[in-house]
Formats: C-alpha cells, structure tokens, sequence
C-alpha cells in the first residue's frame, strides 16, 4: 500500500538519508531501527511531506505522492505522529483531536473510540495540551493522529523521553491499532520494544538500509545497528 | 462635567479605533505578520465607498455591503499571492513589502483622486445626537460604530474559541507546520484571515470617513491609532485591543479638553507610558483569545 523505492533526502547540502525502499502493506506493520542520527525521523519526516525528496519515489494506494504536499498526503491517509509530540500547547486536549477532523477523513476512528483507546486522554480532555506530562502527550498526539482516520500511521520514536512503563503502556496500545485496519511505520531507537510489536524490521546505519527482512536474527540485527566492526 | 463627557467621546472613538486595530491584531496574531499597509487598506476602503457614493446610488452604510466584500476578497488575494511569500523566520520581507504597498496605495491614490481632503455623508444621521442629563450629548454615529465594534469583537471571539475555523486560527498560531500534519492547509487559514481582517479595515475606513475627514495620506495616522491600541491592550488579545483602542480614546479625547491643540500628541504620550511601563501591555497574554 505504501511503497517507497529509491528515497533520498538532504538537509541543505548534507544528504540524511539515501536510496531507502520499503513496503508497509495494507493493515500491516513495519518497525524502522537505528541509532541516533541514523536518519529514521528523516525517513518518517519525507513521507509525510515535510522535507523534500531528492531521489526516490513515494507511492500510496497505486498514487505517486511524492509532489504531495504536508496536508494532501495527511488527507490521503498517511498521517506523522512527529517526534516531541508537537501538540497545540495553548489548546485544550479536546481541541487538539479536534484539529484533526480538517483531515476530512471518514473511518473507524472518532472521538469517541479514540477516547476509548486512551482513557488517559479521555480524562484530560479539558486541560491545556501545554500542561500534560510527557506520557499523556505522547498518548494526546497518537489519539490527534487517529481522529484522522490514516490508513498508515507514523509513528516517531514514541519511547523517547518517557518512563519505560509509559512506553510499554503506549506500545500496549499499537495492536489494537492495527486491529482496527490502520497499518503503522514507526521508528524506533528501543531494538527490543521494536521487535515486541513487530516481526519485519528495518535496519538503518548511517542513512542508509544496513539490514532489513523478518524474524531476523537479534546478533545480526546488532552488527547492522551500530555498523560492521562493533560486537554487541 | 466637561471631562465626564470627553471620557464617554472617549470611550466611543475606542470602538472606531478598536475596528482598526482588531484586524492587524487578529493578523500578527496568526501569522506574526505585521501589516504596515493596513492604514492605507483602510484609506483605498473609504475612496472605494466615496466613488460608490458618488454614482449617487448609495448611502455610505450601503455601499459597505459592496466595499467590506470587495476588500475581504483583496485581503485573501494579497495574502495568498504577496504576503505569503513573504512569511519566514524573518519580520523583515513582511515589513519590507507591506510597506512598499502602503506607498503604491498612497501615490496611486494621489495621482487618481488628488490630495484633496474628503468626507463621506450620511445626511442628518451625521450630526443626530443623543442628549444626556448634565448637557452630556453623544453622537449617534459614533454610539452606533462603538456598539458594532462590540459585537465584531464579541463575534470574532467566539468564532475563536468555539469553531475549527478558530481552533485552527489558533492552532496555526502555535505550530504551523503540525496543522499541516493534521490535514489542514496554513495558507488557507491565513487567507480567510486576511479576509476578516481586510472586510474589518474596509469598516473602519469608511466609519472614520463619516466621522472625520480623509485623504491620500491619512493612511500613517490610522496605522499609528491601531498599532498604539493593540500595543496598550497587549499583543494577540482581541478583547486587549478594545481595551487598548478605549484607553487611546480616552487619552486623546481627555487630552483634547485640556490642551484642545495637542489631541493626538497626547495620545502618542500615553501610548509611550503603557510601552514604557507595561510593555506587555494590560492583557499580557501571548496566545490568540
């Protein structure tokens, strides 16, 4: 359903990621793994739109998206939960689900079904988004990305910041998700919590693929995480 | 007596002075644009009303049904193809840019409709006066402007808090770039903001037309009037800019009756009091309301 061949892309001179293709299929998972600066939110950044493709293409549903912009991709369905949450501070947490119906888009995921995934949220509702603790901002932008029905959510590093039970709650979560039909590309720094909620990994080292398949073996997953010469 | 009353004329010109400022406040407040051809959009509103006028088919109260719509679709098509491009992390090119076009109206106007001084007419409604005990008389037209500028204002406010229009004005004003995540175009929500705040302008141009004459240049002199109230109420707060335009008000009509000759200097003197001492100004808050 989402297929990426060939992406590139560059911050200014410096070319953060290179020749990346992967496939999330319809309803399905996929768990991008890699070190600090291994370009994963770079990955995640360019396919929502939010930096320009150098190389490559993006195709969703059979559609070149590429030339998309930010707001006609999340529209379409392919939907960032951005790193450091990024929630409407001066908002209340009911208005910044809200914000989320300009996506336009019909599906499974209402206020009310998304208040049922997170009854933390639920009970928040009424507080400025600016007040929450990490977690429930965490929780708050996952639920904001839901009330736009995506068809593939991305999800960018989730656990950074928070309490290892937050993050296991938040992960508790992401099955339930994919229940309902949604597939999700999440990047993650947590090669363990990754591989707990998905079985197709993709490794990168430095920008580029250094590894990536199904069930893979944890030694070699290690070798392609911190490159060729380090041991784990 | 007499100070009871310029207070109350006071308080009156704060409704016209707030219709000025309301529409640069809502526009630096959602874009962290700072229109400084705002008074000369206000100016090119009340010639525009001036020629409707003048074709002998309106009255200028109905010639805003044509001119607030007019100048709302201008607000939008200057946004979207000039302003915009002029937004970035830098004030600058705004700056540049909106003053470059504050001087093309002026000279454009001047070369069209000469430097003469004009006013606009609205017949026995312009004098009509409401007499009050103490020999206090308040003038119907300017009771009429300060009772509209409530109800924008009040209007305005609620279309903030309480619609995903406003959720998304206010939104837009946080964090651009995650509305666009949520599926929602900025420069859109920009544009209609420019339209509300054009369509604002184009009132207050043409009331001020009634209540005091214009020219060409009188552009500067309004744009002063509603930076002076938005920076007295405080940045980003719609109910701060009325309070800002009433203070101003009242400064200058206050002012008047001590030193009838210095009006507006008085004004700018309070103006500089409230920066010196309360620069945030009285409602000190950042985020749009």
């Amino acid at each position: 359903m989402l297929e990426i061949s060939g992406l590139s892309a560059a911050y200014g001179q410096l070319t953060a990621i290179r020749d990346i293709s992967l496939t999330v299929e319809s309803g399905g998972i996929l768990a991008v793994i890699g070190a600090n600066g291994a370009g994963k939110s770079t990955l995640l950044k360019t396919i929502a739109g939010q930096l320009k493709a150098t190389t490559g293409s993006i195709r969703f549903d059979g559609a070149d998206v590429t030339a998309l912009s930010t707001h006609e991709r999340a529209r379409r369905g392919i939907v960032l939960v951005p790193e450091g949450r990024r929630l409407f501070g001066s908002l209340t947490v009911h208005e910044n689900l809200q914000i989320a119906l300009s996506a336009k888009r019909s599906g499974v995921w209402s206020l009310e079904s998304v208040y049922e995934l997170f009854p933390l949220v639920a009970e928040r509702r009424r507080r400025r988004a600016g007040d929450l603790s990490g977690g429930e901002q965490q929780a708050t932008a996952i639920a904001r990305a839901l009330i736009a029905n995506p068809a593939v959510l991305l999800l960018d590093e989730v656990s950074l910041g928070l309490a290892p039970a937050i993050v296991g709650q938040l992960y508790d979560r992401l099955p339930l998700i994919l229940e309902q039909g949604t597939a999700i590309l999440l990047v993650e720094q947590d090669v363990a919590q990754a591989r707990r909620v998905s079985d197709e990994v993709h490794c990168l080292l430095q920008g580029r693929t250094s590894l990536a398949g199904k069930d893979l073996d944890l030694a070699d997953i290690s070798r392609a995480y911190f490159g060729a010469e380090a041991t784990a | 007596m007499s100070i009871v009353n310029a207070v109350i004329q006071g308080i009156l010109l704060g409704g016209l002075y707030a219709l000025f400022a309301a529409g640069l406040s809502l526009m630096f407040g959602v874009m962290r644009l700072v229109n400084l051809a705002h008074g000369a959009f206000a100016v090119l509103a009340a010639y525009g009303a001036l020629l409707i006028v003048r074709t002998g088919a309106l009255n200028p109260i109905a010639a805003l049904l044509i001119i607030v719509p007019a100048m709302a679709v201008l607000g939008f098509v200057v946004q979207r193809f000039i302003l915009q491009r002029t937004l970035g992390t830098s004030p600058l090119p705004a700056l540049l840019v909106t003053f470059g076009l504050s001087i093309i109206i002026e000279n454009t106007l001047l070369l069209t409709v000469t430097a003469d001084q004009q006013r606009l007419n609205l017949g026995s409604f312009d004098t009509a006066a409401i007499a009050l005990p103490g020999g206090i008389r308040i003038g119907a037209f300017p009771l009429a402007v300060f009772v509209f500028a409530l109800v924008v204002l009040a209007l305005l406010s609620l279309v903030l808090s309480r619609t995903q229009y406003g959720r998304l004005v206010r939104a837009v004003s946080d964090d651009p770039g995650t509305v666009q995540l949520n599926g929602a175009d900025p420069k859109l929500i920009y544009g209609f903001a420019a339209a509300i705040a054009f369509g604002l302008v184009a009132v207050a141009g043409v009331a001020s037309g009634v209540q005091t004459s214009f020219s060409p240049s009188s552009g500067s002199l309004f744009l002063i009037f509603a930076f002076e109230a938005v920076i007295i109420g405080g940045l980003g707060s719609l109910w701060g800019t009325m309070l800002g335009a009433v203070v101003l008000g009242i400064a200058q009509t206050v002012g008047a009756a001590i030193a009838p000759a210095q009006q507006i200097l008085i004004g700018h003197l309070v103006f500089l009091v409230f920066l010196a001492f309360l620069p945030g100004g009285i409602t000190r808050q950042k985020a749009l309301r």
